[in-house]
């Protein structure tokens, strides 16, 4: 399957033509014609990154869980888990430097994510359990248990600022909007690359792929099938976990129950839209940050002949559209969703 | 028999244990807390009759995620059909001022049942046609059909904004709906305060359906022959598409009714926070009562008596109510994986562990 599928062309092309719309608008001046800021502005823009950050983080915790053979319906569970860890990690630790404890609550959600996704993978590799069942269970446990052990008293001290980068930040539109973030948002965007390379050029990657197409084969070669699977499905619950850092210690600065509020589920949906690759999730999440950037400016432009719960289902019907209209043009690892035995009972 | 319920009881202790445990870990007295959940599910009439009430929306929407289950389908949108079951019965119940109760109270229940049809329908017919995995799309109408309702029932806004149709002006800034007329209300049984509604004998009644609609008609066999192998059900001439669409719709119509119940019997109105968790815990229930109409009956009572009993739980043991959901998805993975039970009670494993209940066929439509 080539990497650079027509999926994530589309989707590359899309964040391509917003900037390129963005820099005539801000460059041509318009008046009264709030439309245009509405759409285009560096503030949807801007938006459309913050609220595509954890898709893209939870896309690629599906992509890597996937690509091994392992079904990951549970990335809410597992953001959820990572959000509240570092949330409880930062709260306790405020009298700290503020980046010591910062970074401090990054690695307690990757910990915690990682711990979320080895309990995947051990219900669904070690006890067999339907992979989608498995996937519930953890987000359940997981919102039982951040409620229930969510201190409402706690409050976290401050959370990471924007880092701008030297020069390329001066530039007009991408500068602002690129180059001015705080670090989870270059982090993840780094690791869209890192993962793209991991995945489609290392001897990890290949292994990867092949436990997820065709494991007999791939065991028949002396690959590991089920250590593959545990490791992507640890690394992929790390990601979510990041997500979950990103929301409290990056986005919010606080932890809310429930704080995830389905943006593992529309990962998911990007990950599939994406034809499980990292660049074409990361125009999906694009797509889908960009459906929740104009309900935002929306708002803020006072546009009240739309009621706004319609304004508001945008994403989610977005989603609906992307999964029926181009699954049947992507296509999904070919062994997902099935144990594997080594003694060869199948 | 025996076996049958051997796993899910085994199952529910070692939830419960563990939950004392977590409790025990954060400082929480696990004897009191159970104690006092016991009492809030079983210790009076009262609690006996907030137990049963709890357990109706379980029963309709566990035997919704339960028929879908039958066909090879994963129904994760019970709460969003719960919602327009709701909706649309509260819109008839409020309005026709005049019509006898004979003609009012079914005409709600059944534009309640037909609102949930539609909303599981949609993702059916997704599946059919473009290949759409119906996890995603059932999840996405979920926060759709939330949305809808609360623009229903919507007060307005500062700026203008219109208000829902559905709101009732007379509750000013609350959104919600005014109450539904008396000739579409399903009575209490009792009368106050004792709030179990006839609803229970409705939600009975679905149960024989259902299980004579699986286990006795050519229906049934069709959507029990798609689940467990489609190839097989379109080679022997099973029209496998309209089966899914119908499937869908049914276990659409089974939660729509659990809304239409819980509005008609309980609340008397709709507001945005009605709904929402019942969906999700249908699929526990579902799986608890291993997709069998009967067994999820069984099921429903447990997790009724676990809701009932969570408020009186806090109140007298001051241990958050939200352990009880803990407890829920540690018997959902025990129940799913029975391997754990028998490994940790050194059971005999019987063939058919070795391949459970597989969900996810057609998982990115490949």
């Amino acid at each position: 399957m080539s990497f650079w599928s027509r999926t994530a062309r589309v989707a590359v092309s899309l964040v391509v033509l917003m900037l390129l719309m963005a820099i005539l608008v801000e460059l041509t001046p318009l008046g009264e014609n709030k439309w245009m800021r509405v759409f285009f502005g560096v503030s949807a823009l801007n938006f459309t990154l913050r609220a595509a950050i954890p898709l893209v983080l939870g896309a690629l915790s599906g992509i890597l869980c996937e690509r091994s053979g392992i079904i990951n319906i549970g990335i809410e569970g597992m953001m959820l888990a990572g959000a509240f860890a570092g949330f409880v990690a930062k709260s306790s630790t405020n009298d700290w430097p503020l980046y010591l404890s910062l970074v401090f609550s990054v690695i307690v959600s990757l910990g915690v994510g990682g711990l979320m996704g080895l309990l995947h993978g051990m219900l669904s590799i070690r006890f067999r359990m339907d992979q989608i069942i498995s996937g519930s269970v953890i987000i359940i446990l997981a919102a039982g248990l951040t409620s229930y052990l969510f201190d409402r008293d706690a409050i976290a001290d401050g959370k990471f600022t924007p880092i701008p980068i030297p020069l390329l930040s001066e530039i007009p539109v991408i500068g602002p909007v690129l180059f001015n973030n705080p670090p989870i948002t270059y982090l993840a965007l780094l690791l869209v690359l890192v993962v793209h390379i991991a995945i489609f050029y290392t001897r990890w990657g290949l292994r990867t792929r092949a436990v997820g197409e065709h494991p007999r084969a791939a065991d028949t070669e002396g690959i590991n099938v089920n250590l593959m699977r545990y490791l992507n499905t640890m690394l992929g619950g790390m990601l979510a976990g990041l997500a979950g850092a990103y929301l409290v210690l990056e986005a919010v600065g606080q932890f809310q129950e429930g704080m995830t509020a389905g943006r593992g589920f529309i990962s998911l949906a990007a990950m599939i839209f994406g034809n499980w690759t990292p660049f074409g999730a990361l125009g999906a999440a694009t797509l889908f940050g960009y459906t929740q950037a104009l309900q935002n400016e929306f708002l803020l432009a006072g546009v009240t002949t739309i009621p706004r719960q319609f304004v508001s289902m945008l994403p989610y019907v977005v989603t609906i559209i992307a999964v029926s209209g181009l699954v049947g043009r992507v296509r999904a690892p070919a062994a997902i969703g099935r144990p594997y035995d080594t003694e060869g009972g199948r | 028999m025996f076996r049958v319920l051997l796993i899910p009881v085994l199952a529910l202790v070692t939830s419960l244990a563990l939950g004392a445990l977590v409790m025990l870990l954060f400082g929480d007295d696990p004897i009191l807390a159970y104690q006092g959940l016991f009492q809030g599910a079983f210790g009076s009439g009262r609690a006996w009759s907030s137990t049963i009430r709890k357990m109706i929306p379980l029963i309709l929407t566990g035997l919704s995620v339960a028929v879908a289950f039958k066909a090879g389908l994963f129904n994760i949108g019970a709460s969003g059909q719960f919602v327009m079951g709701s909706v649309f019965s509260v819109a008839v119940g409020i309005h026709f001022e005049g019509l006898p109760m004979y003609i009012h109270l079914p005409m709600a229940i059944l534009a309640g049942m037909l609102g949930g049809m539609i909303w599981g329908a949609i993702p059916g017919f997704l599946k059919v046609t473009t290949g759409a995995h119906e996890v995603i799309v059932t999840i996405m109408l979920n926060y759709v059909a939330a949305l809808f309702g609360g623009w229903t029932v919507y007060a307005g806004g500062t700026q203008g904004q219109t208000p829902g149709p559905l709101w009732d002006p007379t509750a000013r800034a609350i959104s919600e709906t005014p109450d539904v007329l008396h000739s579409a209300q399903i009575p209490w049984i009792f009368g106050p305060p004792y709030r179990v509604h006839f609803g229970v004998f409705l939600a009975l009644l679905a149960v024989l359906i259902i299980w004579w609609l699986i286990y006795k008609t050519t229906v049934g066999f069709e959507i029990r022959t798609v689940g467990q192998n489609p190839k097989a059900a379109r080679y022997a001439g099973i029209r496998v598409e309209k089966t899914v669409v119908l499937t869908m719709a049914i276990a659409g119509g089974l939660a729509g009714l659990a809304g239409t119940i819980e509005t008609l019997g309980l609340n008397h109105k709709f507001a945005p926070e009605f709904g929402g968790q019942v969906g999700f815990d249908g699929i526990t229930v579902a799986l608890l009562g291993q997709t069998h109409p009967v067994g999820v009956v069984f099921a429903s009572f447990l997790f009724g008596a676990l809701d009932a009993g969570a408020a009186k739980m806090q109140f007298e043991s001051g241990v958050a109510a939200d352990i009880i959901q803990v407890i829920q998805a540690l018997v959902l993975a025990f129940v799913a994986a029975p391997l754990i039970i028998k490994a940790l009670f050194r059971l005999r494993s019987t063939q058919d562990d070795r391949h459970s209940a597989s969900l996810n066929t057609s998982w990115g439509g490949s």
